[in-house]
């Protein structure tokens, strides 16, 4: 069991992260942590023309709240937002077990799926999503 | 009292082979041996160490959080719900004498096991949150003025740190920070920098619950009256693990919870002087802690009935009761002597495991070790022991400005209780080497 959750892409994302770093201005930035156990991600993005055109995490935390940001960069890059907007739903479907990861929509994002026999460690996966959807509540109505 | 727990410790045999001093490997082995068949007779005592349907068989290494339930206090819980239930210090019928007596003979028992000159300096409460609490509001508030200042250790849980700082701000008196050693001790020397004629309260952790220190209460609590200050003692983590005497110590308060102490949530303990919670107003208002009471104001109830508005957790105290009873069957001074082999045997082998740092004093501490491991999340540390049926904790643990301290914002750690043993540690060793594995360090 243990093995669905520290998958080698997982581990991977964690020590060789994708998309850490920040953006110059203009952008949207949005932090989030889990206090309980210290988890901190900070997501910033550029919207043009109603897509992401590039975002970067910062943060700090445990193998999975890490490694989930870093997918979550690779994965909404270009992307318009409604596509984001239905992708961290089906990132949320998917973590709280309620639908099986389609790979053809999640990619290496499946692999987070492992989390759903750790109920602790499910807020540590979502986590990058969470703060990635408040971000885009500053986008609406601005520049879409 | 004291008496009482050394010639039960003489006739348990926990006592005869730990307290021997004997170095030799075969005695050793021997020591080593024993203690797994004791911790086992210990843990048939629990029923969640027995087999169940509803339960997965696990190594449980989370005591400084809580304690798991010995049946006797699970039965003496449910007994007085089923046979004794009712309110105290109210009902005129026999059922309510016999659960206010109950409740007392609880409060006795406390005092007793404290060693208090007298069961009415036993404030019940929900727990050493609400204890310290108690203090800073009651006392604190109404004591503490502008300039005065409040001493607290750098290794102070919350509970024993928040309170504090709130009086602080209130009344504008400062917070002193004690501040720990290099290898998370605290220094008597830097204490007496610290008092001064303006030090109002020294507020210590008898056990840290990061670093394991065992702090030495009774100089401390010495220090601070020679300045003229109260000490309060936050026992929360020692009490369980070995002898507290509040005569000994000569502390003002001290504070700990049933939770802890093998006993239930919901119900802690405040000691304090008599002559203090005489002369403090109330915490808490409302039924049951009131002499008197017209339109006009109210009478105080004597102390401790002056501190428990409202239906105290009855049920609870008496599980309290019967935890004491558990842990004084086993001994004190044995317990503690059990724990420091088991100490010793744990320090000895975490040493094993490459990367691992481990925080606080060597080798004269409790048995809570917190540490890291290279640098892997203690939360994944935890998720990965979790998958080996070992439960440790992950986290700050409560302790912010420590973890400050230590360049670390969160922590593994593990604690042991009376039940564990060299087998336990054993298995924690193996499971640190396949978190290694897992993580790519092996
Ligand atoms: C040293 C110390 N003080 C206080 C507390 C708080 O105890 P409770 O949560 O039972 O009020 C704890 C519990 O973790 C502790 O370890």
């Amino acid at each position: 069991m243990l093995e669905t959750l520290y998958q080698e892409i997982i581990l991977d994302h964690y020590r060789h992260p994708r998309g850490r770093g920040h953006l110059e201005p203009p952008k949207i930035e949005h932090e989030g942590a889990n206090p309980l156990c210290g988890d901190e991600i900070t997501i910033e993005l550029r919207v043009e023309d109603g897509r992401v055109s590039a975002v970067r995490f910062s943060g700090q935390g445990c193998s999975i709240s890490q490694a989930s940001a870093s997918m979550l960069t690779e994965a909404v890059e270009g992307k318009t937002l409604e596509e984001v907007r239905q992708l961290i739903a089906q990132v949320y479907a998917m973590l709280k077990g309620e639908s099986e990861p389609d790979p053809e929509v999640m990619g290496e994002i499946a692999a987070l799926a492992g989390v759903r026999n750790f109920p602790v460690r499910v807020k540590c996966a979502s986590l990058a999503w969470h703060v990635l959807e408040d971000a885009l509540r500053q986008v609406n109505g601005s520049s879409q | 009292m004291g008496q009482t727990g050394l010639s039960i410790q003489k006739r348990h045999p926990i006592g005869y082979y730990f307290l021997s001093q004997t170095k030799s490997l075969g005695v050793t082995i021997m020591k080593a041996l024993q203690s797994v068949i004791e911790a086992y007779q210990i843990r048939r005592q629990f029923p969640y160490f027995q087999p169940h349907p509803e339960m997965r068989s696990l190594i449980y290494l989370d005591n400084a959080a809580t304690t798991q339930k010995p049946y006797a206090v699970i039965e003496a819980v449910s007994h007085f719900w089923a046979y004794h239930n009712a309110n105290v210090h109210r009902g005129a019928y026999g059922v309510g004498a016999k659960a206010s007596e109950m409740y007392e003979s609880a409060r006795a028992r406390v005092a007793q096991f404290l060693n208090a000159s007298n069961p009415n300096e036993i404030v019940f409460t929900r727990g050493t949150t609400e204890s310290i609490n108690l203090v800073a509001y009651s006392w604190g508030m109404s004591q503490i003025r502008e300039g005065d200042e409040i001493i607290v250790s750098e290794m102070e849980h919350h509970a024993n740190l928040i309170p504090w700082l709130q009086v602080a701000q209130a009344k504008g008196a400062r917070l002193v920070v004690w501040r720990i050693t290099d290898d998370g001790r605290l220094n008597l020397d830097d204490l007496r920098n610290l008092l001064s004629e303006r030090t109002r309260l020294v507020a210590i952790t008898h056990i840290s619950n990061v670093l394991g220190t065992v702090n030495p209460v009774q100089a401390i609590c010495e220090m601070a009256h020679f300045a003229g200050a109260l000490c309060l003692v936050d026992a929360a983590q020692s009490i369980a693990h070995m002898p507290v005497d509040v005569q000994a110590i000569g502390c003002d308060f001290l504070a700990f919870s049933g939770h802890k102490t093998y006993g239930p949530t919901g119900i802690g303990v405040l000691y304090a002087r008599y002559e203090l919670l005489q002369s403090i107003p109330p915490f808490l208002t409302g039924g049951g802690m009131i002499r008197s009471v017209d339109w006009d104001g109210a009478q105080w109830a004597d102390p401790p009935a002056k501190f428990e508005a409202g239906t105290p957790p009855i049920g609870e105290a008496i599980g309290l009761h019967a935890a004491l009873d558990f842990i004084d069957t086993i001994g004190r001074e044995a317990i503690e002597a059990y724990e420091h082999e088991l100490t010793q045997y744990t320090l000895q082998r975490l040493q094993e495991v490459p990367g691992l740092r481990l925080y606080g004093p060597q080798p004269d501490r409790a048995g809570i070790f917190a540490f890291t491991l290279e640098d892997i999340h203690p939360h994944d540390i935890a998720t990965v022991l979790d998958n080996f049926d070992i439960a440790i904790r992950s986290g700050h643990h409560c302790a912010h400005p420590l973890g400050d301290r230590l360049g670390v914002p969160s922590t593994a750690r593990a604690s042991i209780g009376i039940y564990n043993d060299t087998e336990h540690i054993d298995a924690l060793i193996e499971a640190l080497h396949k978190v290694r594995k897992v993580f790519g360090y092996a």
